[in-house]
């Protein structure tokens, strides 16, 4: 009965006004009286000891606020999973680019030529700037073991599978670096008042992730440090750490002048010195029966996580579960570590491990179809997951998704059949070569396993003296429509207008922690929350007599006001508790992962010009069953843009690294597609529902960035008759491979079982 | 503070700017980038690069679209400047605006500014812009969040005949 | 910004004669800015050594186009927006204005000058090899009057060029020799727009009667400076195109190159491409005949 009015619809977006007129702010654009300017003095060696810090003549180093480690008041650390990671180099440098000293100026233009002029004297360590060299433990530069984390998952009985399978099939896939490149780079200003303590204002993903950084690190109680998010130009994660690093800088130069600190950065340093997604490394070793079905297998993920442990433990996490894909494995045993070396840590990107394992499985299926002799798409319906089946943690599939379905859908959005024909056939007459590739996936939403009960979200609705209601939570708004999808459903939840609910602009000291903003979460988690949240307030009017059964937005209004009038302050909280399906178990690593998963299928077709080795996209389907989709343009925006994302991951986006630096840190040599090099990306949904979300909505946010980096290489060697197992696969790649047939082939070759 | 080490001193530079004529002080060589968010106060133009290279900068001089972090403020000295501030000053969205809000062309907003400016350069040149034409016109302007696809649907139905100017 | 903008002396005499009077004052000590889309990059990333700069920005005398009967005068001070809208550059020159377009993004192109491209030297840039095989000659100009030098050797290495230190580029001279030619150009990058070249190539043909009576090669990012591939035109010159003709030129091509690895391509990529481009060309002349 109850269609949704507003839930579904495409509504302006909140603050979409200002940011089409150039008033919405963003930190640059805000000065605060007296504010100095703040830059970063850094590390330019890898690895080592600081034997001298020393000033040069010609600046005039009384007019600068300088701040070393030894000022900062609480612990030297940025505190998130770990407090590994120090916010100032103390004595020694375990990455290039690491924080040393930190300068403050009112003159913005003095800076520069000020961190020039500091000069460090190191005495070098050797470094370690890749997975297999830490490894082999010659150099140890974390802990014991150069190891952040490791989780080891075992389903039913591997060890038996190798005798019984008819194939197995072996591979090693890799991934590079990639930066998030947002185009807004990384800002804060912080504020110090000796009594209410410190303010930063800044471009973040979670304020309270921020938070407990500063208390930590400059001795705080919670109630004296305050972090407001402002308009945020973009993230895909890499605003979830990084934000607690620059914000612990600018809070201690703002202590030690007693003046507001700003501190932005260019291009070059946020690009050299701050996240980037973790490299990875996947070995799959399968077992396969003469139908092409999984028996079982061996999948040993790794991935680096430069020099210190931030994230990774997380990021590993997720990817150690998505390792096996939307597939049925009858026993697995997962190795995943994540490791250290000497390059600046890595951290979250949309995705978050996804991407890396995905790809793997992805590559793998097609190599595995390529041996026992089947098409892409039958390995593919042969393995998939039906409900009731358990996952590779044993979790089982609830919801009533029909894969099958799913890819038949995908392969006729895409005209799969005639276009593999068509393909093959002019293939054969010289010239371009073209191919058609898959992906099947999924992307868990919400935090893994425990996580979100960890995280213990909470959020508040209140009513606003004129008669709206406003939505108060910590999620951030940074383009993905945060604030349009929680206002629409407030607004649903209550019957209101869209226009009828505001919400609160993230601020610790205003809005309750209802977790970071990211795991695309927001929608199924937080959103939930705010359902709750906002029929509090209307189950308090009614219980007072100031709202009957049926009323009109209007009424409603004239409620709350009056409420508000007569007793003041009227707020409505709702605390996430963990449903009862969901269990999981942190040793054994199994259990109920997600609460909800969103699927795919996307399919890719492209065009090798055999001249010049360029891969094109011609033509992108993405096809995914998210449960409900809540705001069609901003869904569609959400996946068109994860997918390019993901299209540059494949075929554009190259971290150079030299001596752990990276040396193309410009936007003139990372190459992300413009406007010209996008194919069409067709975008389809299906929409399932889910018990556990807001409305039947799943996380969208994520899933984008698996699917086409595996699809658009599985496309090439559809063209090219050639493997290719790493990425990102540029033409130099399929040149050289081109060249050396025999090379690029399985580097760990296949072998054929008994017959 | 205004002679610099080199005893160079900041010299008035008359620019008009949305339609205003200003006189700034500024050294010749500051970016009219700075000039404009700092002297100003007009921040509607951003900084994503400082290497001409994702348009985030835009602005319009003497009716072309240039990239403000690469000019010399002196020779911005005399002209007509056009930022984002200058296009709804009266409180009324342009069409190209309005077309923004509803194809989702803005999500985080950031480059959204620039890519209003050259859109808007891009049809005043060509008012029947095709699809690929608008691709083309935006190709120095860098989206990281959409995907350019809506972008390039609001600048369409901004050019259709009858979408108010 | 890297850079402190007071480090640097900008001033706009506003004429020629009076540009070039201050770069005689001092030779080399004044660096001519014209739309600043390479010097300003320098300067932000803070390698631009403090120093006088001199406004050649919208010069009349530099941005203009005169067309006489036997060649065209391209001012240096042109944009490339100037070139792609210039209707003679686009009828007869028009790898020139093809290379405008593939330059940088709008923005870019309407403050990048065509002088500003030679001067600035980059082996890569994509307008260069355009004027090598329009056998372009500069009018380079000084207090000590102007002179007219062959486009051909200008320069002279890696960044390096013939211009003496008070002198400016004040035109491009392009000969009207070349509407009847094939024309075709290509260029390879890590992205459909705004990218810089890997490798890219410059052609002109004319045959008759299925005989090559006169090619002109040129390619970008193959070499310290925009090359003349003179000695694959040789082997192709007053032959017929034939499959062997084809693999002999692509060879010839893949050997007098001087690729390098760097930041964007690697050596054996480029070697390889370019000789592919020169295959594709002759290809298409071989079906096409002349002009079409």
């Amino acid at each position: 009965m109850n269609r949704d009015r507003i839930v579904g619809t495409s509504v302006p977006r909140f603050e979409g006004r200002e940011k089409v007129t150039g008033q919405a702010r963003y930190v640059d654009d805000m000065t605060l009286p007296g504010m100095l300017h703040g830059a970063t003095v850094r590390s330019r060696i890898p690895r080592g000891k600081i034997k001298n810090i020393s000033f040069a003549p010609g600046i005039n180093w009384n007019e600068f606020v300088i701040v070393s480690a030894k000022d900062i008041p609480g612990k030297n650390c940025i505190a998130l999973i770990e407090e590994d990671q120090p916010c100032l180099a103390d004595g020694i440098v375990n990455h290039p680019e690491e924080p040393i000293l930190l300068l403050a100026h009112p003159d913005r233009h003095l800076l520069p030529r000020a961190v020039e002029a500091v000069s460090i004297e190191y005495e070098p360590l050797p470094a370690i700037f890749t997975m297999e060299e830490s490894e082999t433990l010659r150099q140890v530069i974390w802990r014991s073991d150069n190891i952040f984390k490791s989780y080891l998952v075992e389903k039913g009985d591997v060890d038996s599978v190798w005798e019984k399978a008819d194939y197995i099939v072996e591979g090693e896939y890799t991934t590079g670096a990639q930066e998030q490149l947002y185009i807004e780079n990384n800002g804060m200003i912080a504020g110090f008042d000796p009594k209410k303590g410190i303010t930063v204002w800044g471009s973040l993903q979670c304020p309270y992730y921020v938070h407990k950084a500063l208390m930590r690190l400059c001795g705080l109680p919670a109630d004296q440090v305050r972090v407001v998010q402002m308009e945020t130009g973009g993230a895909f994660g890499g605003k979830e750490e990084y934000p607690s690093m620059i914000a612990g800088h600018a809070a201690l130069l703002a202590i030690k002048s007693g003046r507001p600190v700003k501190i932005v950065y260019d291009r070059v340093e946020d690009m050299t010195a701050t996240t980037k997604r973790h490299p990875s490394r996947t070995r799959h070793r399968t077992a396969v029966s003469r139908g092409g079905q999984i028996l079982g297998g061996e999948i040993e993920f790794t991935i680096d996580g430069g020099a210190y442990a931030t994230l990774s433990s997380v990021v590993l996490s997720r990817g150690t579960i998505h390792a096996g894909g939307p597939y049925y494995w009858p026993s697995v045993r997962i190795r995943a570590k994540a490791v250290a070396t000497n390059v600046p840590p890595h951290g979250a990107f949309r995705g978050f491990g996804a991407p890396q394992s995905l790809f793997a499985l992805e590559r793998h299926m097609d190599r595995i179809a390529q041996i026992v002799g089947v098409s892409p798409v039958e390995i593919r319906r042969r393995n998939f997951l039906r409900p009731g089946q358990t996952t590779t943690t044993e979790q089982t599939v609830n919801e009533p998704i029909d894969l099958d379905e799913l890819l038949d859908h995908a392969l006729e959005l895409s005209d799969y059949h005639k276009k593999k024909d068509t393909l093959a056939i002019e293939n054969q007459r010289g010239g371009n070569k073209r191919g058609i590739g898959i992906a099947a996936f999924l992307h868990g939403a919400g935090f893994t396993g425990s996580g979100e009960r960890y995280l213990g979200s909470v959020v508040g609705v209140e009513a606003c003296a004129e008669g709206g209601v406003r939505v108060l939570v910590s999620s951030a708004e940074f383009g993905q429509g945060t604030k349009t999808v929680l206002c629409q459903m407030a607004a649903e939840a209550l019957g209101l207008r869209y226009e009828d609910v505001e919400i609160a602009q993230p601020d610790t000291q205003e809005v309750p922690n209802s977790g970071p903003t990211v795991a695309s979460r927001t929608v199924m988690i937080v959103g939930k929350l705010v359902q709750s949240a906002a029929l509090g307030i209307k189950q308090t009017l009614e219980a007072a007599s100031m709202l009957g059964d049926s009323y009109s937005p209007e009424e409603f209004r004239v409620a709350c006001r009056t409420y508000v009038a007569k007793h003041g302050k009227l707020s409505s909280l709702a605390h996430y508790e963990q449903p009862d399906d969901i269990v999981w178990d942190e040793q054994k690593y199994r259990g109920s992962a997600y609460a909800a998963f969103s699927w795919a299928v996307y399919v890719a077709t492209v065009t090798v010009d055999m001249n010049t080795y360029d891969v094109s996209v011609d033509d992108f389907v993405a096809l995914q069953e998210v449960g409900k989709v809540l705001h069609p343009v901003l869904a569609r925006g959400q996946i068109i843009g994860g997918v390019a994302q993901g299209i540059g991951f494949a075929l554009h986006e190259k971290v150079i690294w030299e001596n752990g630096r990276m040396v193309n840190g410009q936007m003139t040599n990372y190459i992300i597609p413009t406007s010209a090099d996008l194919p069409p990306i067709r975008v389809y949904f299906e929409e399932l529902g889910n018990i556990h979300g807001a409305y039947g909505a799943k996380g969208i946010g994520e899933l984008p960035m698996d699917g086409p980096a595996p699809a658009i290489v599985n496309a090439v060697g559809d063209a090219l008759g050639v493997s290719f197992d790493s990425i990102p696969l540029f033409p130099e790649g399929i040149f050289d491979a081109m060249q050396n047939k025999a090379e690029s082939e399985n580097r760990i070759p296949s072998k054929r079982g008994r017959e | 503070m205004s002679k610099s080490p080199r005893g160079l001193s900041k010299s008035e530079i008359s620019i008009t700017i949305n339609g205003h004529a200003v006189s700034v002080r500024a050294y010749a060589m500051e970016r009219l980038l700075d000039v404009l968010r700092n002297e100003l106060g007009l921040t509607g133009t951003k900084e994503g690069c400082g290497e001409g290279e994702c348009g985030s900068c835009s602005v319009l001089m003497d009716g072309m679209l240039v990239n403000s972090c690469l000019i010399p403020v002196l020779q911005a000295k005399n002209t007509h400047i056009v930022t984002i501030e200058g296009l709804a000053s009266d409180g009324r969205l342009r069409a190209l605006q309005q077309a923004f809000l509803e194809c989702g062309g803005a999500q985080c907003g950031i480059c959204t500014p620039g890519m209003i400016l050259a859109a808007s350069y891009l049809l005043n040149k060509q008012p029947q812009a095709t699809h690929d034409e608008i691709n083309e016109g935006l190709s120095g302007n860098l989206c990281r969040c959409t995907g350019y696809a809506q972008i390039v649907e609001a600048v369409m139905q901004a050019a259709r005949p009858g979408a108010s100017e | 910004m890297r850079a402190h903008p007071a480090d640097y002396q900008l001033v706009a005499p506003g004429t020629l004669p009076a540009v070039l009077s201050l770069l005689a004052q001092e030779p080399g000590a004044c660096l001519p800015i014209a739309g600043g889309t390479d010097i300003m990059v320098q300067c932000a990333a803070g390698k631009l050594p403090s120093r006088n700069l001199v406004s050649i920005w919208n010069l009349p005398e530099l941005r203009r186009i005169e067309v006489y009967s036997d060649e065209i005068q391209v001012g240096a001070g042109s944009t490339y927006t100037d070139l792609r809208e210039s209707e003679i550059v686009s009828r007869e020159f028009s790898l020139l204005s093809m290379a405008a377009s593939w330059t940088g993004g709008i923005a870019n192109q309407n403050r990048g000058t065509i002088g500003g491209n030679i001067v600035n030297a980059s082996p890569a840039a994509d307008s260069l090899p355009a004027l090598l095989v329009y056998d372009a000659e500069l009018i380079l100009a000084s207090t000590r009057g102007e002179r007219r030098v062959p486009y051909s050797n200008f320069h002279v290495d890696y960044r390096e060029t013939r211009l003496a230190a008070d002198e400016l580029i004040r035109a491009v001279c392009l000969p009207r020799r070349f509407s009847e030619y094939y024309l075709h150009a290509r260029k390879v990058a890590a992205r459909k727009a705004q990218a810089i070249a890997k490798v890219c190539l410059a052609a002109l043909s004319r045959v008759e009667n299925g005989v090559v009576q006169d090619i002109r090669l040129a390619m970008g990012s193959v070499a310290p400076v925009p090359l003349r591939l003179s000695a694959t035109e040789q082997v192709i010159r007053r032959k017929r195109i034939d499959s062997e003709l084809i693999e002999l030129a692509s060879k010839t091509a893949a050997g007098e190159i001087r690729p390098i690895d760097d930041i964007r391509s690697t050596a054996r990529y480029r070697s390889a491409v370019a000789g592919n481009l020169v295959s594709e060309f002759l290809q298409k002349i071989s079906v096409a005949g002349t002009r079409v």
